[in-house]
């Protein structure tokens, strides 16, 4: 079926995955998969990853992120609705699209009794587009870009979480990727390693790698992703790029003021909705208008100002405005 | 371009480094050295036996009465100790190390989380099937061979070696008598076939490595029980292991194919039945380990 289309029958540039004028590297259609319980894991998803995009998946637990992810990589068959990755069908065509797809899932999974890098070589001998003549020096590669060179030699299962992160990581990256899957990937390292996992987050993007990153810490996503999708309960909530998501929830006016009750009957004066006042510090809705005239208006009404200014909503806010309700909640 | 040098060709040789490095992993792991270990001592242990039993002239097995085949004539002959070790194990302690790992070869590595891995490197289900059970041949016969060396050394040591007779009475050269033992240690290999789709297929159905193989080696006793009972004769052709000890057929002058062949027939039987469904289950099952 199709195992012709496998080989690419030349090199006129034709790449198997993506289609003239279709940017998605990840698209889904309705796709739903209930479990042989009844029970309903995803639901319904229309999911659309860009090209050239640091794609963050959130979700708290349950919500059917993983389920996703493993529908994608052809690990589970879905009930209904069609996932295409790199512009083909899957699980239909797996063994052509996941040569050039690395992922984490659920996080590492390793040989204990196999050496790091006896487990890379592994890995890599189950591709069978992966070139066994170079196999060493990828693997070797792979190793020193996630700095577990001088660890290489060493039985696996004395690794330490952060190590065997590492080690999946790597895994990920022993060919040349376009699409790179990683499922909470910056679990269980250190706040050293979460930086260096973001940094070379970073640098596969800039590589042009599309990246679809599942995590639960929020402002992971803000710092690294271009574009998220936010799941709860089976469905999407919503998906775009990162700062349309975070200006759907209006950012807040804060004043900070020795004289909190004068601030706040002159904000309302000035139009400002939704006033808190908690402390020296008054917060509202910011309003449409010029916030200078705000300002000004505070500082006439004698209103002593230490700081003004919009606070910018973080994706926190917009997660809960979206579910209305915090995101450690599990689903 | 950057994306057309992404494109690889790959040869259809590269898809054998999946079953070098399965080979590798099985044979790395602790646990399949430990029951190479455990095989290779059951001939030190009936040579050593039978060594001392007979330390008075009196020859082993009471006269050549009760025991597994061939156990009378080691005294003659070191080289009888490759068959009577090899009819010793068969009946369960090869069967049950084939168990294990066949049992083992799917259900651990979803246990271990590693299944995924390979599936999304991508190792592709049928290749992965194919290649484990290929593997898992490949154990067969060295563990055989490993009863069978290992009886051959303990039988040069403890006892002389030299011509032999036949089970027909004629007698052949020592080095004829080699090739027969090689021969059966082959046969033997052989009738492991059916147990190791068996253990593949209870594989598949399980991500539990430790359910798969207790399944696997439960299922060989039971098989090995029906056969002890009479009342049950009907279905007894149908056992994998109701030819097993045909293979000393292969001692009598001229050879008795007849139920050599039914052996193997048998055993290809069941490798394609259970390796059939062992594909139908594993090609179409959810990745949820």
């Amino acid at each position: 079926m199709g195992e012709a289309s496998v080989r690419e029958p030349d090199g006129a540039g034709a790449e198997p995955g993506v289609r003239a004028g279709d940017g998605a590297v990840i698209a889904t259609r309705a796709l739903t998969k209930r479990y042989r319980g009844g029970q309903l894991a995803v639901d319904g998803l229309h999911l659309t990853v860009p090209e050239g995009s640091v794609f963050g998946f959130l979700g708290p637990n349950g919500s059917g992120k993983t389920t996703t992810i493993r529908m994608l990589m052809g690990l589970i068959e879905p009930t209904s609705g069609t996932a295409h990755v790199l512009g083909r069908p899957m699980p239909r065509s797996a063994r052509a699209v996941l040569p050039h797809v690395g992922a984490l899932i659920e996080g590492p999974a390793l040989y204990g009794f196999l050496s790091g890098r006896d487990n890379l070589l592994r890995y890599d001998s189950a591709d069978p587009t992966a070139d066994p003549r170079t196999r060493r020096v990828r693997v070797a590669a792979a190793l020193d870009r996630v700095g577990l060179t001088a660890a290489a030699g060493k039985k696996a299962k004395a690794y330490s979480l952060g190590m065997k992160q590492r080690l999946g990581l790597a895994a990920a990256l022993l060919q040349p990727r376009r699409l790179l899957v990683l499922d909470e990937p910056t679990n269980g390292l250190d706040p050293q390693g979460m930086r260096e996992i973001r940094t070379l987050v970073r640098a596969l993007a800039s590589d042009g790698i599309t990246v679809f990153l599942s995590s639960h810490l929020l402002d992971e996503i803000e710092q690294v992703c271009t574009h998220a999708a936010v799941m709860a309960q089976g469905r999407l909530i919503t998906q775009g790029p990162v700062a349309d998501l975070a200006a759907g929830a209006r950012g807040r006016l804060a004043v900070t003021t020795p004289d909190p009750a004068d601030a706040a009957r002159v904000l309302k004066e000035q139009g400002v909705a939704d006033v808190v006042v908690a402390g020296d510090r008054v917060t509202g809705e910011a309003p449409e208008r010029d916030l200078a005239e705000v300002n000004a208006a505070l500082v006439t009404a004698g209103v002593r100002v230490r700081g003004f200014g919009v606070e910018r909503a973080s994706l926190e806010d917009a997660f809960v405005a979206l579910t209305g309700e915090g995101f450690d909640v599990a689903g | 371009m950057s994306r057309a040098e992404a494109v690889r060709r790959a040869s259809p040789l590269w898809t054998l480094g999946l079953f070098r490095s399965e080979l590798l992993t099985t044979f790395r792991r602790w646990r399949t050295l430990a029951l190479l270990g455990v095989l290779a001592a059951v001939p030190v242990l009936v040579g050593i036996a039978v060594r001392i039993e007979t330390g008075d002239g009196s020859s082993a097995g009471g006269g050549g009465g009760g025991g597994p085949a061939f156990i009378s004539q080691i005294t003659n002959n070191g080289l009888f100790l490759v068959f009577t070790a090899l009819a010793a194990t068969l009946p369960f302690f090869l069967p049950m190390a084939v168990g294990v790992v066949a049992g083992d070869a799917l259900a651990g590595e979803a246990n271990a989380g590693t299944l995924r891995y390979l599936l999304v490197a991508p190792a592709g289900r049928t290749r992965l099937l194919f290649t484990k059970y290929a593997a898992v041949l490949v154990f067969c016969l060295v563990a055989t061979l490993v009863v069978a060396v290992s009886a051959l050394a303990t039988g040069a040591l403890l006892f002389p070696l030299g011509d032999l007779t036949t089970i027909s009475g004629t007698r052949i050269g020592f080095s004829e008598g080699l090739v027969r033992a090689l021969l059966i240690a082959l046969v033997v290999a052989a009738s492991l076939v059916g147990v190791a789709a068996l253990g593949l297929f209870v594989s598949t159905l399980t991500s539990s490595g430790i359910a798969a193989m207790a399944t696997t080696v439960g299922l060989l006793i039971t098989v090995q029980i029906v056969g002890q009972i009479p009342q049950l004769h009907a279905v007894h052709p149908y056992l994998f292991s109701h030819y097993w000890l045909s293979f000393a057929d292969l001692m009598r002058e001229p050879v008795h194919w007849d139920d050599l062949t039914k052996n193997l027939g048998l055993q290809a039987l069941y490798a394609a039945v259970f390796g059939s469904a062992a594909w139908a289950r594993f090609t179409s099952k959810d990745i949820t380990a």
